[in-house]
């Protein structure tokens, strides 16, 4: 194997991955006849029975709203959904579990960002400074702050590998640039970003850093405090946890002079017709009943990959990238898009006359399930003048096997367009 | 192949999006819109020399899948030579086709185009087969659409 992919130093043999795989119960069915093969973990992952068993018992036994009342089911509640933002806190080693806020997603809290923090501190001709390798969730919120604000937009670089143009970063870097959002993980690329010296470079200009993790989250040992930065944003669901939540990490100096997001309840610690007093962070962040069973949830399936181990995951998927990379890498007319160095959990390719929508289609009668098209990341396909890509994520319960099945497939489609 | 999948994938659709016909902008196109599948990144684009009420020439460009390839290509050998009015029936039987709300029994009057009964399989893929006649649509509409037209 020639391309160095992201290393962590572990070893995954240790790894039972037939165990892993009967801890989520959706994998062992048959699509059109066929043994599923779930690649397409990057757009979500599977449950395992430990979340969805949190949720089943929260709402069997402990729901109430939180906050709100003295009785025993609202204190039971409240003490989940405590518990589970201490077990975000530690999952991202946070100094303080008030940093972590909970939202519907990686999307929402950018966008929270974008609307609190973004309003406040960009003005008139400041500048977003963003990577061509975004997500449109972490274009179109500074595009609409910048619009708003007559700021401007700016776009660092990517190479053909698709890897980010230090060079070109560090000369975008202006006493006009105001913040910088930054993906952590390419969800169309793969590409593993230098945060830290991306962080570096920032705050050597006092400024700002967003990381956008929802691609690294469920990929790589996060430690918001090692890397520095301002915001770390995820989504419960891409890391094994129930869609509708997620979580923004903020410092808490910065979030505590932030003006508030959404008006209502729970956000507030007094209320006059006349004058508001907001509540304190994480509070002032979190207007009305929040998603308490996806909160609990999401604790579940934090504490479920903690007890596997970040490392071993992480070596496990890059085995797997490694000989993704090799089997499918070798298939005649396939060019893969995204050659980075350091990658982490997805490959892209396109083959030569199958477009991935008819790849995709022809993978799924052999129960392959694969995401194809333009990944919400518009811009990366024009930056390697593709209109769509077929794309295969990994997670803990893929196997080796599972690459075979796909290689197999896409000799299927070969077969039918030659 | 599954049965199915051979017949989302007939021997003439497999042709067509090898090879498509009419695959040029003619040059006394009269009429243009172009048609795109956010879901996808699929971009069609129809002009049309209309005489008076009739679709004197086609011809269609873009990226595309075989589906909508050879959606496309049929499409426009299917529907040069007739009025605004029939071509706009065909599209209407063409999309309950593909959709199974036709069993055949219209399918008649679309002759080869008949061929993508097999999409109705594959609920996902309809939109692919039915971009190029979203587009047809448009253009038989407007002189010249500003905004391409959306399968969304």
């Amino acid at each position: 194997m020639s391309t160095a992919i992201h290393q962590t130093g572990f070893g995954s043999a240790a790894l039972d991955i037939e165990r892993i795989q009967r801890d989520f119960p959706i994998l062992d069915q048959t699509i059109h006849g066929k043994k599923l093969v779930y690649l397409d973990s990057a757009a979500t992952s599977q449950k395992p029975r430990a979340v969805i068993d949190a949720i089943v018992r929260y709402y069997e036994h402990d729901n109430a709203n939180i906050h709100r009342g003295v009785h025993t089911l609202s204190v039971r509640a409240t003490e989940a959904h405590d518990e589970a933002r201490e077990t975000v806190r530690r999952f991202i080693q946070a100094a303080d579990a008030n940093e972590i806020i909970f939202v519907r997603g990686a999307t929402e809290a950018i966008n929270l960002v974008a609307q609190t923090y973004g309003r406040a501190n960009v003005g008139a001709g400041d500048e977003v400074l963003i990577t061509a390798m975004e997500h449109h969730s972490n274009i179109v919120p500074w595009q609409i702050l910048c619009e708003e604000k007559s700021a401007h937009l700016r776009v660092v670089p990517i190479n053909d590998a698709g890897e980010l143009e230090l060079d070109a970063f560090e000369k975008l870097l202006s006493p006009r640039t105001r913040i910088v959002a930054a993906a952590h993980v390419s969800n169309a690329l793969g590409t593993v970003n230098p945060l830290r010296k991306i962080i570096q470079l920032a705050h050597a200009h006092d400024v700002p850093v967003l990381v956008d993790g929802a691609q690294a989250i469920p990929h790589l040992p996060v430690d918001v405090q090692a890397l520095g930065c301002d915001f770390y944003v995820f989504s419960g669901h891409k890391v094994y946890g129930p869609t509708g939540i997620g979580v923004l990490y903020g410092k808490e100096e910065i979030l505590a002079e932030m003006p508030p997001y959404q008006g209502g309840g729970d956000m507030i610690s007094s209320v006059t017709f006349e004058k508001t007093t907001y509540n304190v962070v994480p509070y002032k962040f979190e207007a009305g009943t929040p998603d308490i069973a996806g909160a609990i949830g999401l604790g579940a399936a934090l504490e479920y990959v903690s007890k596997i181990g970040m490392d071993r995951i992480a070596a496990h998927e890059h085995d797997l990238l490694v000989y993704a990379t090799e089997k499918v890498g070798a298939l005649p007319g396939v060019r893969l898009i995204g050659t980075a160095k350091e990658r982490a959990g997805v490959l892209s390719f396109v083959m030569e006359g199958v477009h991935p929508h008819d790849l995709g289609t022809i993978l799924d009668r052999e129960g392959i399930a694969i995401r194809t098209g333009h990944h919400c990341a518009q811009p990366v396909m024009d930056r390697f003048g593709i209109p769509a890509t077929a794309r295969a994520s990994f997670a803990v319960y893929n196997t080796r096997q599972d690459v075979d099945a796909l290689v197999e497939g896409m000799r299927k489609a070969h077969e039918v367009f030659a | 192949m599954t049965s199915e999948l051979g017949e989302l994938y007939q021997e003439v659709i497999l042709e067509h999006s090898k090879a498509p016909r009419n695959f040029r902008r003619p040059v006394s196109a009269n009429h243009e819109a172009e048609g795109y599948n956010p879901l996808c990144g699929d971009r069609c684009t129809v002009y049309i020399d209309m005489d008076g009420d009739a679709i004197k020439e086609i011809g269609f460009q873009g990226a595309g899948c075989a589906i909508s390839r050879a959606s496309a290509s049929m499409m426009t050998q299917m529907v040069k030579g007739k009025t605004k009015a029939e071509a706009v029936k065909l599209f209407e039987q063409f999309h309950n086709l593909v959709t199974g709300k036709d069993e055949a029994a219209e399918a008649a009057d679309l002759g080869k185009m008949a061929v993508f009964g097999g999409v109705s399989k594959f609920p996902a893929r309809v939109k692919c087969a039915t971009l190029a006649w979203h587009t047809l649509q448009s253009a038989l509409e407007d002189e010249k659409k500003q905004e391409p037209v959306s399968t969304e």
